[in-house]
């Protein structure tokens, strides 16, 4: 116990994975970082508990519509106006964050799993575990993801925030396994690792006590940027029809139905673009900001 | 070079191999049945005729053996033949200008927007350099298609500058806009990377000797800075290639240009496996060869860079 306690107290560990008193500070001096941290949490809880936001100009039920209020501009205590089936739209736009946000959460979840399996593996054990994963990686980055995305989607006959999720998972996991590939490379070279194998670890002991905790930051730092992009592509392909479909309340399922009306409803698609956007762009400038503070290339 | 080149390709294969045989496992996984589909919901098609139409497609195989099939076909250049009847060799004949031009004209703009801006960005720091932060951190972080969609709303319907769809107005009127926004979809990262790619440049020895020997500022930043910053940059600019090919799915898709991403686009709700397929390996294809290029032009640029 005394030797392993001594060699994770090494100074060897290559990228800082834990927020230091330096990367901290580094991102507090960032204007940036506090709107984005504020716009991201606002959108979490937006997606966590939409009821305490839609109710805040009176109607707050995206169930409750009214077809004789169709497509109508904002007017007051409806501040979005109306969407075409006559629902309040800031309500709707409300509730539209949480499978936003669900298929984004659930997305980067599956592509860290994968990374961090696939990474250790083929960057600790080299060999042919590497050769396989690499030319798989190689597969996908020799892809067109959205063709890819769009053929499976249209095969599958349950689309929900989780199959959407699993298709995302499936096109996005290798940048992320490739970082994480990288640096276990690196902390597996390392000579605390040697250490613990010196003194008789097992190789799963290796890996989970010394190298997963010391490589796993690079990769933890990009969950900010995954989110955003995740949100990005998933209401991408709801927009084209293949993602989520309309029981569900959805940003893209919006935009998709805001397109037809798009001259005499511009409304329609202002502000469920709006808030995707601002929302993609809270979680960019987040994970963009982490990486500036963490990556030590970018210092 | 040779033996470089060599194994580069050899590399390539199994990754062709592999990326085709997953949109054809995709493709023919699909529900519902391509007959049926090409006749049209709820018309009767005699079971003679079914039968046929199967055999002809080899869609009484197994898919292995299908499979086997198209490679076949693939070796001697056939991509096989659309269930509509037309040869999907055709297909891509007809359809491979629009997005050729598409795709170059996003390629251009990226280009030369992402390089000005980066280089702008870099020696002139200050206001231009926020300002050019914040661009591409919008451009970031907006998706696409509300890009999309804004520009044909302002430039198309209230300005009536440009049209919003269809290729009618030829090139480069009718590519403007969807070029425009594709090429949004890369142009962040380009601007970016030359901008730190420049102000590294910029604080290089090279650079203060040049400085010191009495060279203007102009000639110092062109001949000494930017031809040296750019190394990085052609590399991302050949890869976005590939990226921006993929994306014209969705361009196209959005400005109803009748190009390769149409194709497929309108080919998947009809179960038209051979031109999914076909269409899928050829992008493929584009994208490992520029991929290939782009490493081969590295070296060249780059003496430093030895390719083996």
């Amino acid at each position: 116990m005394a030797s392993s306690t001594l060699v994770s107290a090494s100074a060897e560990i290559p990228p800082t994975p834990l927020p230091g008193g330096g990367a901290w500070s580094r991102l507090r001096r960032r204007p940036g970082f506090l709107i984005a941290a504020f716009v991201a949490a606002l959108m979490s809880a937006m997606a966590a508990v939409p009821q305490a936001f839609a109710g805040w100009f009176g109607a707050g039920d995206p169930r409750a519509c009214d077809l004789v209020r169709s497509a109508q501009p904002p007017t007051a205590g409806h501040p979005f106006g109306f969407d075409v089936q006559g629902c309040d739209l800031y309500s709707t736009v409300v509730y539209g964050t949480r499978s936003s946000v669900v298929v984004a959460v659930l997305a980067t979840a599956g592509m860290l799993v994968i990374a961090v399996v696939l990474g250790s593996l083929a960057g600790y054990h080299r060999g042919w575990a590497d050769a396989v994963i690499g030319r798989v990686m190689d597969v996908f980055f020799g892809f067109p993801a959205l063709v890819g995305m769009i053929v499976i989607l249209q095969t599958l006959s349950v689309r929900n925030e989780v199959t959407v999720a699993a298709v995302l998972v499936l096109f996005g996991w290798p940048p992320l396994a490739r970082v994480m590939r990288g640096s276990v490379l690196a902390v597996a070279g390392s000579e605390y690792v040697a250490a613990a194998r010196g003194v008789g670890a097992r190789t799963g002991r290796v890996l989970l006590r010394h190298v997963l905790p010391n490589s796993f930051g690079p990769v933890a730092v990009l969950t900010g940027l995954n989110i955003g992009l995740v949100i990005s592509s998933e209401s991408a392909l709801t927009f084209l029809g293949v993602g989520l479909r309309t029981p569900a309340i959805s940003w893209g399922v919006q935009l998709n139905t805001a397109q037809q009306y798009f001259t005499t409803a511009p409304h329609l698609l202002i502000f469920p673009s709006l808030f995707l956007s601002v929302t993609v762009l809270g979680f960019v400038l987040l994970g963009d900001a982490l990486r500036d503070a963490f990556d030590p290339r970018t210092r | 070079m040779g033996p470089y080149v060599l194994r580069r390709v050899l590399m390539a294969i199994p990754v062709l191999l592999g990326t085709t045989f997953v949109i054809y496992l995709a493709v023919y996984a699909l529900p519902g049945d391509p007959i049926q589909a090409l006749a049209g919901p709820n018309q009767v098609i005699s079971p003679s005729v079914a039968q046929a139409l199967r055999e002809r497609f080899h869609l009484d195989q197994p898919l292995v053996v299908q499979y086997g099939l198209y490679l076949r076909g693939l070796l001697g250049g056939d991509l096989g033949t659309s269930f509509t009847g037309r040869p999907v060799t055709e297909i891509i004949a007809a359809s491979w200008p629009v997005t050729a031009q598409l795709g170059g004209t996003a390629w251009i703009i990226m280009a030369v927007a992402g390089v000005a801006l980066g280089v702008v960005a870099a020696v002139r720091r200050g206001a231009a350099d926020a300002a050019v932060l914040f661009g591409t951190t919008l451009a970031l972080g907006v998706p696409f298609f509300v890009v999309a969609y804004v520009t044909q709303i302002v430039f198309g319907v209230q300005l009536g500058w440009l049209p919003v769809s269809g290729v009618e107005a030829g090139w480069p009127l009718a590519y403007i806009l969807p070029g425009l926004v594709l090429a949004l979809s890369g142009l962040p990262q380009v601007a970016r990377l030359t901008r730190t790619s420049v102000l590294d440049g910029l604080a290089a020895d090279h650079v203060e000797t040049a400085v010191a020997k009495g060279l203007t500022g102009t000639a110092v930043l062109f001949r000494h800075v930017v031809r040296n910053s750019l190394i990085p940059v052609v590399s991302l600019l050949g890869v976005s290639l590939g990226y921006l090919l993929g994306g014209t799915v969705l361009v196209e898709g959005i400005f109803n240009l009748p190009g390769l991403g149409y194709q497929i686009y309108t080919a998947i709700p009809q179960h038209d496996g051979p031109v999914v397929v076909g269409i899928g390996t050829m992008l493929v294809l584009v994208f490992l060869s520029v991929n290939l290029l782009v490493d081969l032009l590295y070296g060249v640029l780059d003496p430093r860079i030895r390719l083996g």
